[in-house]
This record gives C-alpha cells, structure tokens and sequence, in this order.
C-alpha cells in the first residue's frame, strides 16, 4: 500500500518532465541511488561501510561492455540475453571476493581494505588493455532494442529504472526478513553469540557481500547505458567517494535513504554551477559531506524521522512515530 | 643478474618512500585510533610547499622541512579543528577526513593546476654515485632516500622507546582513558601526534617530489600504498609499516619489471594472503 503512494507519481512523471529532468535528474538519481543502495543495505543490515561498490558496478558495467556492442576492438559480442546475466553473476561474483577478503574485518578495517581493493581495481583497469581497454576504456555502448524501441528512450529509460529501483528496494526488503537475512543482522549485533550457536560467519558475511553486488551490478548495466561508455575512471576514486557521499548525505540507517541522498546528490551536481565555479565543485563536494558528518550523522533521511517524529509526537503519537523508530 | 639487482634496488627505493609516507599514517593509527583518509592530500601539500620554498630559496634542505612544517600546520588544525570534535567515533571521523581530503585536493589542484612538479636538486645529489658491486651507476637520490628512510625509522623509534612523549603515546596506544584520569591533556597530545604523523607525510611529499614527481592524483597513490602498507605490516606499528613498504615496494617494482601489465596484482595479492592468514597484519596486534 505504501510503496504505491509513492510509485504512482513516480511513474506518471513523464507526463510532467520534460526529457532533461527525466533523463540527467531523475533516471541518474535513480542510477546512482540503486549503486548507493548497495552499500546503504550493507551498512543497514551488516553494519559494514564499504568503499567497493562502485567497483562492482563498473565490474558489471564492463562485462557488459566486453560481451556488448561496442565500438573499440576488444570483447566478444554476445546476445544481451546473455551478456546481462552474465555482467550481474560477474558482479554478484566479485561481491563474494570481497565479502569473503574482508569478511574477517568490521568498522574502520573493512572501510581500509575495502577501499584498498576499490583502488588496487582501478589501476589494474588502468594497466590492463586485454580485458579493459587500459586508460580509455569502452566506447559506444548502446542499450539493447526492444521492437523498435531503444531501452535509451528517454521515457522507456526512465521507467525501466524506476522499475529495477523498485524491484530491488522489494527484494531487499524481502531479503532482510528471510532466514538469512536475520542471520546477518544477528552477525551485524553479535558476531560471538553468532558463533557461540554454531553458524559460521563466513556464509552470511558472503551472502550479504554478493547480494550487494547484485544490487550494484544491476545499477552497473543502467550505468553504463545512461553514459555510453565505461573507463577506468568510472571505478576512480570518484565515483568511489560520490557512492559514498550519497549514501552518508541520505542516510546509512535506512535503505531508502541511498535514493534521498541521490536525488540531493544530482541536484547539487547539475544546479551547483549556478552557485559556484564549476571548477570546484568537489570542494562544495566536500564540504557537504563534512557538514552532514558533523552535524546529522543520521544523514538527511535521519532529519526526516526525527521532523516526523517530533510533528507525529505533537499530535499525540501516529502511525508515522512507529515506523520512523523502528527504521532507526 | 645486474637487471634483477637494479629491480631490487629500485624496490628498496620505493620501500624507503612507502615507508616514509606509510609511518605517520601508522602512528596516527596507533594512537587514535583514526583512519586518516586525507593522508595522501597531507603529502601532496608537503611535496608543493617544499617545491615552492626550493624553486624561491634554492635550498633543499630548507624545503624538505618547509615542507614537513606545512603539512604538520595542517595535520594539527583538521585534528583540533574537526577530528578532535568526534573523537571516539571512528566511522565518522574516517568519512569527515575524507571530505577533508576532497576538499584539500580540489583547493590545492586551484593552486598549483594540474602540471607535474619535480623539485630541483642540489648539485651534490643531482648525479649519480658508481656501485662497484653491480658495475653501474645509481641516482645519489635514491640512495639518500634509503638512508633517510632508516634514520628517521630509527629516530622514530627511539622517540617511541626512549623519550617522555613516546612513553605518553604508547600508554595512550594501551588505555587511553587511564592517561586521561593520570591528568594528561589527551587532546592535546592528539593535536601533538597528528602534526607530527603530517611532519613525515610532508617530508614525505617533498622527497618524493625531488626523487620521482608530483601531480594531482599523487595523494591517492601514496594513500593507496599506505594503507596496504599498513595492513601488510600491522595497523599501529612501526615495524609493520618498515616490514610492509619492503615487501610492498619488492613487490611492485618486480611486478612493473617481470609482469607490467599485472604489476598491481602483486600488491593485491601480498595484502589478500597476509588478511587470509594474519587478518590483524603481520606485527599487528589483534583487533578485538
């Protein structure tokens, strides 16, 4: 009931957007927010911050790219109908990698090796030609044609990844309430008493690694659609540090705050030069990021439940109070 | 032979230099606990600032220190001014030095651009000095590198051992709020060890401007090989970091020599073998 107060109009906004808001604004949010949405579900659910997931998109991103068409001499041109399952299963696959190198390490340990992957990744993509075309990458990706519609049309974009967002925000929500699931939640509040029953940690860590890199992956291959092209520097420290930023400024509680803190994230990023020199955008960047650090730890989905608690609390405690405090 | 003796050396080179950068962001560590993400922009800042006090006074010495005073000045002020304010919390602290990071990395490419810096030489160690055991000669700058590499691991250490300040840190390292109920000012001696971890990472930039060059994009490099370094060798420990940067640095440059295109592969597996077996680092202590 309530995802479809908010789809609804989600949906019928290509009757109001017009194409530059439907395609920059709202379908490169919805990108970013579904790469976001894989380390906000890890945060939430294992307690874990990782610097990874823009590596796992990009590692998407290129399978496609190495199986698609594109217009540099290296790949394999393969159908999509293979080329996408086999981009998310190499995404879910690096997923795994990382859960099962880092799956020893927690807080600040797993932020550093996490990171040091991410980067070890990017020079790898920098030094390799064989599998991803070194410095320049791929170019010319095109989206699959369905009929005679391509996927990149700006409304058909739109909806499908409105739709991926929604399929995912659902799985996830299914996810955290399987069995596994709450086994890595119960690994996020007590890795010993985990132990102490008899479960292996390695399992669960690894499973919420590889579902992460599923959801990642999937924002991966609408990624490398909505830019046509995929480099070492789409897995660079930017992209890095934007996954992050997004998933800090919405909010690292609640899976639903990867896509507040994207749609504050592309915004900022579009709207900013009529206040700045673009020049230095990643200095205004920056300084946002250390402001929402300092001041709302709880990102801008935090302010929202505390907003929404305090009015829920005025009118002497709704409906609204519950659900905020238990996203909390 | 003498191609697989010059590899060598050139990984004990890059050794010296991952090991200068590695040390502050150890100690840092160490002590508080902090991950300083913005440790490669600290090295970054101390390679122009010595670049500029070389290329004014000519003196390279002075921009070596120059270089170190600059990045300490800024090491302090990010502890006391913003770090210092959340203490305790490490996660937050990790993601405000990163925005510190980005922040100190855009205003310094506004400053200096986007060109490669090298910092000029003096004459005395602008050639090269004859080895007669590999029958060839080697850039006297690399050797000074070495050998600067174990003096100031050396004082480090004995700063460490020896002195009343190394004695504060290492009891900070053990219980931190007993040092605080013994009356010491723990903000303070936080303020006193993150200038001194951006001391090294200055001097750090300005040896490695004048050995290899400077550019944007250097910060992330030098932060990349720090934290493998560090979680080679041990998060926190002197040794570890020395240990960490020689295999670090052998194995990156036989890398680059025997396999180029998969030199970083090496690194990355060094750090994935030594997680799989000592996930605390090979000095480290346990993480619990």
């Amino acid at each position: 009931m309530r995802a479809t107060v908010f789809l609804l109009p989600l949906a019928l906004l290509p009757i109001f957007a017009n194409e530059f808001w439907l395609v920059h604004i709202f379908s490169r949010a919805l990108i970013l927010g579904i790469i976001a949405l894989s380390l906000t579900f890890l945060a939430t659910y294992l307690g874990v911050v990782s610097f990874a997931q823009a590596t796992m998109a990009g590692i998407a991103g290129y399978v496609l790219a190495y199986f698609g068409p594109n217009t540099v001499d290296v790949g394999h041109e393969l159908p999509f109908a293979a080329a996408i399952p086999i981009a998310l299963l190499m995404s879910v696959l690096s997923g795994a990698v990382v859960g099962l190198i880092a799956r020893r390490s927690q807080g600040i340990y797993a932020i550093m090796i996490t990171l040091a992957i991410a980067v070890a990744f990017f020079y790898f993509t920098r030094q390799n030609y064989s599998f991803f075309n070194g410095w320049t990458g791929f170019s010319g990706l095109r989206s699959p044609q369905i009929g005679d519609t391509a996927l990149r049309t700006p409304v058909v974009f739109y909806l499908l990844c409105l739709g991926v967002a929604a399929l995912l925000l659902a799985m996830v929500s299914g996810f955290v309430r399987s069995p596994m699931g709450l086994t890595i939640q119960a690994v996020r509040d007590a890795r010993r008493r985990v132990q102490a029953i008899g479960i292996p940690l390695t399992t669960p860590i690894v499973s919420a690694y590889a579902f992460a890199g599923f959801i990642a992956g999937s924002g991966g291959i609408l990624n490398v659609w909505y830019q046509e092209r995929i480099s070492s520097f789409s897995v660079g420290l930017g992209p890095i540090v934007d996954i992050l930023t997004i998933s800090v400024i919405g909010g690292l509680r609640h899976p639903s705050g990867a896509f507040i803190g994207a749609v504050a994230f592309v915004l900022l990023d579009t709207f900013a030069i009529d206040f700045v020199d673009r020049e230095r955008f990643n200095t205004l960047i920056g300084v946002t990021l250390l402001i929402i650090v300092l001041l709302a730890p709880r990102g801008l989905r935090g302010l929202w439940d505390d907003t929404v608690a305090r009015f829920g609390n005025a009118r002497d405690g709704g409906e609204n109070t519950g659900k905020s405090q238990q996203s909390t | 032979m003498t191609f697989f003796l010059v590899v060598t050396l050139n990984g004990l080179t890059l050794a010296a230099l991952y090991f200068l950068a590695a040390s502050g962001f150890t100690l840092i560590f160490g002590l508080m606990r902090t991950v300083n993400m913005a440790h490669g922009a600290l090295i970054l800042l101390g390679g122009y600032v010595g670049y500029q006090i070389v290329d004014t006074t000519g003196i390279w010495t002075l921009g070596v220190l120059g270089g170190g005073l600059a990045s300490a000045f800024a090491g302090g002020l990010v502890q006391a001014g913003i770090l210092g304010r959340i203490q305790g919390d490490e996660l937050r602290q990790t993601l405000a030095s990163i925005a510190v990071s980005i922040v100190m990395a855009d205003l310094m490419l506004w400053h200096w651009g986007g060109l490669t810096y090298q910092v000029e030489l003096p004459e005395a160690l602008a050639g090269g000095q004859f080895i007669p055991l590999l029958g060839i000669g080697y850039a006297t700058i690399r050797i000074l590198l070495i050998l600067l590499a174990i003096v100031l691991g050396v004082l480090l250490w004995l700063l460490i051992a020896k002195t009343r300040l190394g004695a504060i840190i290492r009891a900070g390292v053990d219980d931190r709020t007993m040092l605080r109920a013994l009356g010491f000012n723990v903000a303070r001696i936080f303020v006193l060890v993150f200038a001194l971890g951006g001391a090294l990472a200055g001097m750090a930039g300005v040896v490695a401007a004048s050995a290899l060059s400077i550019a944007p994009g250097t910060d992330l490099q030098f932060l990349l090989s720090s934290l493998v370094v560090v979680i080679v060798g041990g998060m926190g420990s002197i040794g570890g970091a020395a240990l960490g940067a020689i295999l670090i640095g052998l194995a990156e440059q036989y890398g680059l020599a025997y396999a180029p295109t998969y030199g970083v592969v090496f690194s990355f597996a060094i750090m994935v073998l030594v997680l799989a077996v000592r996930p605390q680092g090979l000095m480290g202590r346990s993480e619990a």
